[in-house]
């Protein structure tokens, strides 16, 4: 019986599962804005993320407490990344750029794979199944967490692009390379600078990801093939899009799980993504031009 | 005499296989207005993205206030004050007004940044009611004023303009050049590069003629104006 708890329930179970995916979209649409290319390294810099966090909580670190060091380690790891590999690599062509981080998600997710093979792991918290009330309705605590972080990175990165001088340079170099490097804005650096916050959200997913999920090498697939599509329904480049997008996502993803089973639930997402494109092809928030 | 600001020796640049600048000597005093007139492919974008670091060099010496820059980044150019305004102005199309001006003390000019910007809105008072708005939707001729206004914003010593009046309505042009003369009365020393010939050689002080990547005529601006020959070289009838 479909009660209205039953569908507020689902609701917020959604809101929670679509913060943590937009999330990782941020990161992915962020990349794509100022680099134009697809990052297909994404999904395996969230499973390193993850393995990161797991063996942090192995040494005793609680995931949350391993959140913020363990952002800023992958930002300065995603800085170097683009920096010293994928930069040089590419050879100011875009698309090698593309090639290049494809061969970059390989390499991790083998290195991974050899290191801590293909099996599924994951963490015994005290409060992996604590819930909160919401009047009528009982929230899993982790998921909540995850749902405050989420949003709060995604105003964070908000006020960062358009309040603050690096901020403003990435947008300045995302549409205009050549005005960018006239008034002494360095895009090798806002490039890196770019893949190191895209990689830090993935640092913060993980973390927030880990007490309520689990991790193998793999991991990072399924959650980048949502990722993308949110991306895309967001608008190509758009913060916004892409939080607003995460969130929608998350909710038909939850809804369609409680109309259609759990099976047939990504089927809902697809079918709001092919709409979303018929409708509106550049995306919730895409450019007009 | 005054101070020479940029002294160019033997520079050549160009695009991978295609030789562009051959050869180009180029001295500009502080204080001066020079202006580099030349046809469409005569290398004239080529020598301003060559001086201001967008293009390396492939060879020849550039001095900039007793300094070697070529070979130097963008940046490192920026900073030491010598700013190219580009053809095509190059705007940040969906950044407001104010930010495309700020921007343009990001390396150079920071610690006077809001007085700069309050010179700037005196200089194109337009501008003002335009702050808020996205640099992309304006006119021509306003995204001239912010492109010029962006690199005010970096305190240039020498400002290079390019083709600042292409594009421009008969009337704004005047504008413009009359602009350039006042940027130059407050103390900028200015290269301009322009097709518009007569009005440029109305308020340079010296002017070259560029051709095939070379300077291949030059002299003070008021004698070129009166020289046939110059008829004959740029405008090659």
């Amino acid at each position: 019986m479909l009660t209205p708890d039953i569908l507020a329930a689902a609701v917020v179970n959604g809101l929670t599962t679509g913060a943590v995916y937009a999330l990782i979209a941020v990161g992915l649409t962020l990349v794509y804005g100022v680099l134009h290319i697809v990052n297909f390294a994404h999904g395996a810099i969230l499973a390193a993320a993850m393995f990161a966090a797991y063996f942090a909580f192995q040494y005793g670190v609680d995931p949350y407490v391993a959140l913020a060091p363990l952002a800023v380690v992958f930002f300065g790891l995603g800085y170097a990344a683009q920096r010293l590999v994928i930069g040089p690599a590419s050879h100011g062509e875009d698309r090698n750029v593309l090639l290049v981080t494809l061969g970059l998600s390989i390499v991790i997710e083998n290195l991974l794979l050899a290191a801590f093979s293909s099996d599924t792991r994951s963490i015994n918290t005290t409060y992996g199944f604590a819930t909160i009330r919401l009047g009528p309705l009982f929230v899993s605590l982790p998921k909540a967490i995850g749902f405050g972080v989420s949003c709060a990175v995604g105003m964070t990165l908000w006020a960062l692009l358009n309040y603050t001088d690096i901020g403003k340079a990435i947008r300045a170099v995302a549409k205009e390379r050549m005005g960018a490097r006239l008034v002494g804005i360095d895009p090798p650096h806002v490039f890196a600078v770019t893949f190191g916050l895209s990689a830090a959200c993935l640092a913060i997913a993980a973390c927030v990801l880990l007490p309520v999920y689990y991790v193998d090498p793999r991991v990072g697939e399924a959650y980048v093939l949502i990722a993308f599509t949110i991306v895309v329904l967001g608008g190509m480049g758009s913060i916004a899009g892409a939080m607003v997008g995460g969130l929608l996502i998350g909710v038909v993803e939850s809804l369609s799980g409680l109309l259609l089973g759990d099976s047939l639930g990504q089927l809902g997402i697809y079918l709001i993504f092919i709409l979303v494109l018929l409708l509106r092809p550049r995306g919730l928030f895409g450019a007009t031009a | 005499m005054a101070e020479t600001l940029l002294s160019v020796r033997g520079l050549h640049a160009g695009y991978h296989d295609l030789k562009v600048l051959r050869g180009v000597d180029l001295d500009i005093a502080e204080g001066a207005v020079v202006a580099v007139l030349g046809g469409n492919g005569a290398g004239k974008t080529t020598l301003n993205k060559t001086l201001s670091g967008l293009l390396r060099p492939e060879s020849g010496e550039i001095v900039f206030d007793g300094r070697r820059i070529d070979g130097e980044s963008a940046a490192a150019i920026v900073s030491v004050g010598l700013i190219h305004v580009p053809e095509g102005r190059k705007l940040y199309p969906d950044m407001s007004v104010r930010e495309n001006l700020e921007l343009g003390a990001y390396k150079r000019g920071r610690p006077a940044r809001a007085r700069t910007l309050e010179h700037v809105l005196a200089v194109f008072p337009r501008l003002r009611e335009r702050l808020s708005q996205r640099a992309g939707t304006l006119s021509g001729g306003e995204q001239q004023m912010v492109a010029i206004g962006r690199g005010l914003m970096g305190q240039p010593r020498l400002l290079i303009l390019d083709e600042p009046s292409l594009g421009l309505a008969p009337r704004l042009v005047d504008e413009m050049f009359e602009l350039i003369r006042r940027l130059n009365r407050d103390g900028t020393t200015i290269l301009l590069v322009e097709q518009n010939v007569m009005q440029s050689l109305e308020i340079a002080d010296i002017a070259h003629v560029m051709e095939h990547g070379a300077l291949t005529l030059s002299g003070p601006a008021r004698m070129l104006a009166e020289d046939s020959a110059l008829a004959k070289a740029y405008l090659g009838m």
